[in-house]
């Protein structure tokens, strides 16, 4: 199965710049609830693009990226709680931090055995984290969980707040702007990192553990750096969802939101950059939409899944390129 | 003094003594053949001196270092390269990438996070170079899964000796190739790797081929050397006839 | 000192259902090479078909033949695993291991938003046939005859796979394919047929655990889940594809649990996972296992 010639570098970032170009304009013509929403869409696309350098990039597909994404949310939550802090700057940092701790001791466990028992172990990490959360309820709140509300925040080390009764519709757009703010960063660190000698050296672990080991490489420390890294990301994707969402519950960390997570990436296509966020975006619009509709969402969710495993593994991106590539050589081919 | 050599090497599986207690001795600059019928320990003998398999008993080693309990990586680093009998390649990854890649891997630069692999000159020049050696320069940004068998078996080879390995162990660069492919495929490799100084040992089933190109042609049976030496001692050799050939001298 | 043997008992007991669970996970990994991420829903199905026939049943059938529930419960979960093999997993044999992880995780929403559409969110019992065995006295403490039994059904399932895998004409074909599948089809062995029923023993196994397990706990949405991170940690410790595996590491895991669950109730499952991991840094195929 080969991949479609990749498009230019000019053309993707021409593509890039046309995307950016029309999130920017979202809040002048979309109105708060859609503004809104797309906030979380984005903050979705980062953990999926965290996860995606496992998946997509190492051939690692993890079962408990809850676990990234809920620590970074509780982080920001405790932060608040317990010390005080309203500096969505440094909850960013503290996100990272938890998540980076996180990853750093479970991959140790996780990364050095083969990528069935990686499923497996990291599955069973997020549910213990799970348990964890609603069983210290003195800690965390349990089922009910910490408030993180949006008046206490501020943005740009102090510079913006939320204080005032009419300040919904302003932390909206703001918010909005620094969120894609952070989304444009991490798309472009994660970018730079799956071209890089590091991403290619990925690649061949996936593509070929047994070669990529008699070049010399140590797979299991590049399986470890890998998901240290998407950890990070992913655990930043929840701290920037949790003061939009206001509030963070066990649910955050629970098995069916690391099942979402994989669902991103298998509908958008893992085996391409795009994928994953794309299927992040498409999907946080579906479950509005379809949970209005359905109570039933997640043998939705389920039978879609198993659909696109079977029929369509490439997913809405990789069809797409597929069947662009394909109407291209007929057009060349024709006389 | 030799490059690598082997002291009373042993392997079982199980009952089967698959290689046993071989000394076996390489020189610089050598083009070596090394044949037998299957299930003689001729790959068996490779996967132990590259670290693939753990030795029962016996001593490997290259000058004066032994490397019997060394890892992988040690050995790579010690000057050993190798091909695999079944087509072992990076199958999503480009041609280009394949080769760039053994060269950022022995470079040690495939931790670097902040730059772009295809930006690095060094590294694709050479990889470019390499590949024009191969007689693979046109199909640089195919994805590798995409090659013909016989081209899949020489960038197999151009990868093992991009790590620029002073002993390099090639298994079976021929096999489920045409004849003529074959022929070809043999002389790219052979003048890549004598004209690089690079010492070769070559598993080879096909004894044309081997009596074509070798210097020295070592044959194994059930796990031990039958003989050893130039290619026409070793076509008059009666046991090697009888064992191998099927026929009488 | 009659705590002791009670708790004791009570691991046994639970180590029986773990052990009936990590068993079918690991037969299903020994033949196919595939890891069912959906076993555990197989597990809270047996539970709820057992609970909800034997209160459709009670009123009809005297409490002691209620117990023909346990076995029938667990074959009809082993129908579905029959039904489900051919037509959603097997065409993902050959695939990277990525998408047979993805079509039985797919398989696992979909089981359990089946249960919760079926029998809804409050919990199934089956209590009284735990009732209708009565109490033995253990020392001056009332201990139910029930999970005796079916410390008995566990101990006989271990013989009875074992005798199975190893000393039935169908165990050799199992154990042919599992080695080496080409060389099966190649000796005439329908493997496709082995797969089905390889499959739907481990989930007729699945299905038991769950069976046993609901007369003495009730039935929850999120139960096979939540079974998922014990059995995982049995396979680990214990080693996947090895039935001595699942039986040493069920006994290991259910004696844990219980003692952390006197202790320190609340990091239970954080203990049993920091053990596994330990385990796995130590002996990374687990104390049996064979490398997959």
């Amino acid at each position: 199965m080969s991949a479609p010639q990749a498009p230019s570098l000019v053309r993707r970032a021409a593509a890039a710049a046309a995307v950016l170009a029309a999130l920017l304009v979202v809040p002048a013509v979309a109105g708060t609830y859609q503004t809104q929403l797309l906030t979380y869409g984005l903050t979705l696309a980062i953990a999926a693009l965290g996860f995606n350098l496992l998946l997509g990039y190492s051939g690692l597909l993890s079962f408990g990226h809850s676990a990234f994404f809920g620590t970074g949310a509780y982080a920001v939550a405790l932060m608040m709680r317990y010390l005080g802090v309203t500096s969505m700057e440094l909850f960013i940092l503290g996100g990272i931090a938890c998540s980076a701790v996180l990853a750093a001791l479970f991959g140790v466990v996780c990364v050095r055995h083969t990528r069935i028992f990686f499923a497996i172990l990291t599955l069973a990490l997020s549910q213990v984290l799970w348990t964890l959360a609603y069983k210290f309820f003195w800690i965390t709140g349990g089922t009910d969980g910490l408030r993180v509300p949006f008046s206490k925040l501020t943005l740009l080390g102090g510079l913006v707040g939320f204080p005032g009764a009419d300040a919904f519709a302003k932390f909206i757009t703001s918010y909005y702007y620094y969120v894609l703010a952070a989304f444009c960063v991490c798309v472009a660190l994660m970018w730079l990192i799956v071209h890089s000698p590091f991403g290619k050296t990925l690649q061949a672990i996936r593509d070929n553990e047994t070669r990529a080991r008699f070049l010399g490489v140590r797979i299991w420390r590049y399986r470890w750096l890998a998901f240290l890294v998407s950890g990070i990301f992913t655990g930043v994707a929840g701290s920037l969802w949790v003061p939009l969402n206001g509030l963070t519950t066990p649910d955050v960390l629970y098995w069916p939101q690391s099942g979402k997570i994989v669902f991103f990436a298998v509908l958008g296509g893992f085996r391409n950059f795009t994928g994953p966020m794309i299927g992040a975006v498409i999907f946080n619009y579906l479950e509005v939409y379809a949970v209005a509709v359905t109570e039933y969402w997640q043998i939705t969710l389920g039978v879609i899944l198993i659909v696109l495993v079977t029929f369509l593994p490439a997913g809405i991106v990789g069809s797409a390129a597929r069947l662009a590539a394909r109407f291209k050589r007929r057009r060349e081919a024709a006389p | 003094m030799s490059l690598l050599r082997t002291e009373r090497l042993t392997k079982h599986f199980g009952e089967t003594r698959a290689v046993d207690g071989v000394d076996f001795s390489v020189n610089e600059g050598e083009f070596l053949s090394l044949v037998g019928t299957n299930g003689a320990g001729k790959t068996t003998l490779v996967n132990l001196i590259s670290a693939f398999l753990l030795p029962d008993s016996g001593r490997i080693l290259i000058g004066d270092r032994d490397i019997t309990h060394a890892s992988v990586d040690e050995r790579i680093r010690a000057g050993i390269a190798r091909s695999f009998q079944l087509v072992n390649l990076f199958d999503d990854l480009s041609v280009l990438d394949n080769a760039a890649l053994a060269i950022f891997a022995r470079e040690g630069k495939t931790k670097r996070v902040f730059s772009l692999a295809e930006r690095d000159t060094a590294v694709t020049q050479e990889a470019t170079e390499l590949l024009g050696q191969f007689g693979l320069a046109a199909k640089a940004q195919g994805p590798a899964g995409g090659l013909a068998q016989g081209e899949r078996k020489l960038l197999d080879v151009a990868v093992a000796y991009a790590l620029r390995p002073r002993l390099l162990f090639l298994d079976e660069p021929t096999s489920g190739v045409s004849t003529r492919d074959k022929a070809q495929i043999m002389d790219t490799v052979s003048s890549v790797v004598r004209g690089g100084g690079v010492t070769a040992v070559v598993i080879e089933h096909d004894m044309d081929v081997v009596f074509k190109y070798s210097d020295r042609v070592v044959v194994m049976h059930e796990g031990r050397f039958l003989a050893d030496g130039p290619p026409e001692a070793i076509r008059a050799n009666a046991d090697v006839a009888k064992y191998l050939l099927g026929t009488d001298v | 000192m009659e705590i002791v043997v009670i708790q004791v008992l009570n691991s046994l007991f639970y180590a029986a259902v773990l052990f009936l669970i990590a068993a079918g996970l690991s037969l299903i990994f020994g033949v196919m090479g595939i890891v069912n991420m959906a076993h555990g829903s197989f597990y809270a199905l047996g539970a709820y078909v057992t609970a909800w026939s034997v209160a459709a049943a009670a009123s009809a059938i005297p409490p002691a033949a209620l117990f023909i529930f346990l076995p029938l419960g667990a074959i009809a979960v082993a129908v579905i695993g029959l039904a489900i093999e051919p037509t959603l997993i097997r065409r993902f044999y050959r695939r990277p291991e990525e998408y047979q992880l993805l079509v039985t995780f797919g398989l696992l929403l979909v089981l359990e938003d089946v249960i919760r559409l079926v029998w809804g969110g409050t919990p199934r019992t089956a209590s009284g046939l735990v009732d209708s065995l009565g109490l033995l006295q253990i020392g001056g403490l009332p201990y139910p005859v029930y999970n005796l039994a079916m410390i008995g059904v566990g101990i006989a399932a271990a013989l009875g796979l074992w005798a199975f895998v190893y000393r039935t004409k169908f165990g050799v074909l199992l154990r042919a394919t599992a080695q080496d599948r080409r060389m099966a089809a190649a000796l005439g062995i329908d493997v496709g047929r082995i797969y089905s029923l390889a499959f739907g023993l481990g989930c007729f196994m699945a299905g038991l655990a769950g069976a046993i397990v609901v007369p003495s706990q009730a039935a929850v949405l999120g139960m096979g889940v939540e079974v998922i991170v014990l059995s995982f940690v049995v396979v680990v410790i214990g080693g996947l594809g090895s039935l001595e595996g699942a039986l040493v590491g069920a006994l290991i895991v259910s004696a844990l649990r219980t003692i952390t669950i006197q202790f320190w109730e609340e990091i239970e499952l954080a203990a049993l996972y920091l053990i596994a991991a330990i385990v796995l840094l130590i002996l990374p195929t687990g104390l049996f296992g064979k490398k997959a």
